[in-house]
């Protein structure tokens, strides 16, 4: 299995009038054409290595590496308008919002179109075929009629996947997803979810999950990456996950209540310093 | 514990503070890192410093007496030694009155502020915060006095009233509390569903507890802000008032009126109508730069990080 | 026994849009009630309506046998206190947590306000040295403990909770969910708690109530949940979407 990413030592900092904040430090990981699963608490940085990869970390930010290489190019060498070419194009980001993501004035059909024509120089008549076609693979019913919508007009979960399909219509070969179906409600989340899973599966794609959830990510996912405060504490094949042996995977696992399972009170996780080395 | 080696910046910034004061100070002496951090806004607040300076210690800092003058032999000197600034046509130095008029100039400032803002701001934190026909009937009375041109309405009630610099304060104050109080109930508008106020309510608290308690402490900084970018607004109406011949009356050294009575000269003896009118921009110059930095260092958003 | 509360036939309503329609229901004291649903069934408005925040527009709401007006009086706040679900949102950002605090006991006239906060943040286990700050020096967890705090120290009987854990961290959740257990037995408090993750509600609670679109869909006990033993096809979907995943490809 080739990778088609390559991550070696990421640090992400941000220096603030109280002292250097290290969000990301030293996080290495490879991913094929595989769905790998990053895991975290909130402060964990795993949101920051996503950006990172996906260069939109925030200005004042800094980013080092020994390498952060995508199909053999050097992200970190990359100019500012080849890191724009590759966004979107090659690599693309689902965010967890639908609500913030989406251009408010402007329709979601004329969004996909205008995505997909920043990259590819289509006729805009084949764009707008291209964009009902998406939709059509998102599972909406009425592509025509969404075509026309603006994102106020739909619910969470139909905004969801019209940015899933706006993000999938320049074809990229990486998708990173942060946390694309906390903001819906636990049905809808599976229905997404299972698009996505179709949509990565039948591309070929690469995906990295970003979520706090760890179940939903182990059901998901192949691989699975803990992260705790900026670094990586254990990295295991989901399917795996029941027998995870560093004590912060396994207290996350324990800690969420569940139905059936009658323990009061819930076991508490308790951090202990040397986690964070 | 070493609260002993603690340095005096440690226990302000300190993220466990042991008492209410040590909570307040460490609060403001964050708000003025951010101030200082800003150098146009001290210099503003150097300006505005110095103004109280001048005021307070007219009489000791002032050359000459400014009103009364050597009408034999020192009419409309040019600006040099003896007459920092020259004289008038009266041959009343300059400086000196600038220096006395600074006492004018903060009265007005400062009574403007303490009539005007006050009032916006309760009449905008109840509109915001009753609603319903209280809001309309506040608000359309808002919108009434804002409909006018501040100059021409605070003209209007000087008329009514009569001239002097007590009228025209109360003038002022009267036609500047509108602005306020749109802001305030904007502010209150954002505010008054959010669950801190909602939680209050479930406390069992008053609406005018509420209002006064939990909302008009989130507007006051932004009220500041804007009170002190209008400073140099209320110094121009002032002197505006005061060209007119309706503000302050002879011989009061109000800078505005100075700069009515050089308006004769001013071809020929430049200095007499010129030194007044930097007076004025300089001290409007120096509140509209404190107003912006005290804007970024009291922003609720910005203490967050 | 009367109940707590006891809810019949409430409606509620914004201008034209229902929230709730039609929806009973009767907590005994010192139990654990649940309300779960997804966005837009009518759970959050509901609580709201109990707490006065809603505009009720047909049935009552009675507490304690007392059947609750449009105006709620202070003894009312003093029976029925609330935790809201987002620990950033509830916490007036100009106040310390000792101002916080002291806000309830002052509207209430209490005297022995300095014992009182002292013990208050001691019960949800923040010590002394939390008293002072700001809630822009707390964590999500910390915030939601001072809720907690702010909500027990006029010493309710009944407690509503609004999603109070789905903005934390699940390790944080856990404390929080244990913290509110263990006052729970102690106090002998009554919640209604809302969530809309059934994990949650069955940990915390003896029954529960279904919504789905401002309407109840049906009630049953934890033991019954965790059995499975549903009547309606909503619950099942529910309960089967809160297991996760499952890759059918």
């Amino acid at each position: 299995m080739s990778a088609l990413l390559t991550v070696e030592d990421l640090r992400v900092t941000f220096p603030t009038r109280t002292g250097i904040i290290e969000a990301v430090r030293g996080v290495s990981f490879t991913l094929g054409r595989e769905r790998l699963g990053i895991v975290g608490e909130s402060g964990s940085g795993k949101s920051q290595t996503g950006r990172a990869i996906m260069g939109l970390t925030p200005e004042h930010g800094v980013i080092t590496a020994k390498r952060l290489d995508f199909n053999g190019i050097d992200l970190l060498k990359a100019s500012k308008a080849e890191r724009r070419a590759l966004r979107g194009k090659r690599i693309a980001m689902v965010l967890q919002d639908p609500k913030y993501s989406l251009n408010p004035v402007m329709t979601i059909g004329r969004q996909i179109v205008e995505t997909l024509r920043a990259h590819e120089p289509v006729s805009k008549a084949e764009a707008r075929r291209r964009a009902l076609d998406m939709l059509a693979a998102v599972q909406i019913r009425d592509p025509e009629r969404v075509f026309d919508l603006y994102p106020h007009e739909v619910s969470g979960g139909m905004g969801q996947r019209v940015m899933i399909a706006m993000m999938l219509v320049a074809g990229p070969e990486l998708l990173i997803a942060d946390e694309p179906t906390s903001a819906l409600d636990v049905t809808v989340q599976l229905e997404v979810l299972a698009i996505l899973n179709r949509l990565v599966a039948e591309r070929g794609m690469g995906l990295i999950f970003i979520s706090h959830d760890l179940r939903l990510v182990s059901s998901f996912c192949d691989r699975v990456i803990v992260m705790y405060a900026g670094r990586i504490v254990e990295e295991l094949p989901a399917a795996r996950l029941a027998e995870a042996e560093h004590p912060y995977t396994r207290g996350l696992l324990n800690c969420m209540p569940e139905i059936g399972a009658d323990r009061h009170p819930l076991p508490v996780l308790e951090r202990k310093a040397e986690w964070k080395e | 514990m070493s609260e002993t080696a603690m340095t005096r910046r440690e226990w302000l910034l300190t993220d466990r503070p042991q008492s209410r004061l040590q909570a307040r100070l460490g609060r403001a002496y964050v708000a003025w890192r951010r101030f200082t951090a800003n150098r146009l806004a001290v210099i503003g607040l150097a300006i505005i410093l110095g103004l109280i300076v001048l005021a307070v210690f007219a009489p000791v800092l002032a050359p000459h007496s400014p009103y009364v003058g050597d009408l034999a032999n020192a009419r409309l000197m040019t600006p040099g030694p003896g007459h920092w600034l020259g004289t008038d046509d009266q041959g009343r130095d300059i400086l000196s009155r600038l220096i006395y008029g600074s006492r004018l100039t903060l009265q007005v400032v400062v009574l403007v502020a303490v009539i005007a803002a006050p009032i916006g701001l309760l009449v905008g934190t109840v509109a915001g915060y009753a609603g319903g026909w209280v809001d309309a009937v506040l608000m359309r009375i808002t919108d009434i006095f804002l409909a006018f041109p501040k100059l021409v309405l605070a003209l209007a009630f000087v008329a009514a009233l009569g001239p002097g610099i007590g009228n025209a304060i109360i003038a002022i104050a009267i036609t500047s509390w509108p602005p306020y109080a749109r802001i305030a109930r904007a502010e209150t508008l954002t505010v008054r569903n959010s669950d801190y106020i909602l939680a209050v309510r479930l406390m069992g608290a008053s609406p005018w507890r509420i209002v006064l308690r939990h909302i008009m402490p989130l507007c006051i900084s932004s009220l500041i802000v804007r009170v002190t970018l209008d400073m140099a607004g209320i110094i121009l109406t002032a002197a505006g008032l005061g060209f007119l011949g309706l503000g302050a009356q002879p011989p009061l050294p109000e800078w505005g009126a100075m700069i009515a009575s050089g308006r004769r000269f001013i071809l020929d003896q430049w200095w007499v109508a010129a030194m007044p009118g930097f007076a004025i921009l300089i001290v409007s110059l120096g509140f509209n730069l404190l107003g912006d930095g005290l804007r970024d260092a009291l922003d609720p958003r910005g203490s967050g990080q | 026994m009367t109940p707590a509360l006891a809810i019949d036939g409430l409606r509620v309503a914004f201008d034209d849009f229902v929230a709730v329609e039609d929806v009973s229901l009767s907590v005994a004291p010192g139990e654990s009630f649940g309300l779960v649903g997804e966005s837009g069934s009518g759970k959050s408005t509901l609580l709201r309506a109990v707490a006065g925040l809603a505009p009720v527009t047909g049935g009552t709401i009675a507490i304690g046998g007392k059947v609750l007006g449009d105006r709620r009086d202070k003894a009312f706040y003093r029976t029925v206190q609330m935790v809201f679900q987002d620990p950033y949102g509830s916490l007036h950002p100009r106040q310390t947590v000792d101002r916080l605090l002291l806000e309830p006991l002052a509207i209430h006239g209490f005297d022995d306000t300095e014992s009182r906060i002292v013990r208050a943040l001691d019960e949800v286990g923040l010590g002394a040295g939390f008293r002072f700050r700001y809630s822009h020096q707390l964590s999500g967890g910390q915030r939601q403990r001072v809720a907690i705090a702010r909500a027990l120290i006029l010493e309710p009987s009944i407690l509503l909770l609004d999603e109070p854990t789905s903005a934390l961290d699940a390790s944080v959740q856990a404390e929080v969910l244990n913290l509110l257990e263990q006052l729970r037995a102690a106090r002998g408090l009554t919640f209604v708690m809302v969530s809309h993750d059934l994990a949650v509600v069955t940990h915390m609670c003896d029954r529960l109530m279904v919504m789905q679109n401002g309407r109840a869909v049906e009630q049953l006990t934890a033991a019954d949940l965790a059995a499975r033993r549903v009547t309606q096809d909503y619950t099942r979907g529910l309960l089967a979407a809160s297991e996760g995943f499952r890759r059918t490809a």
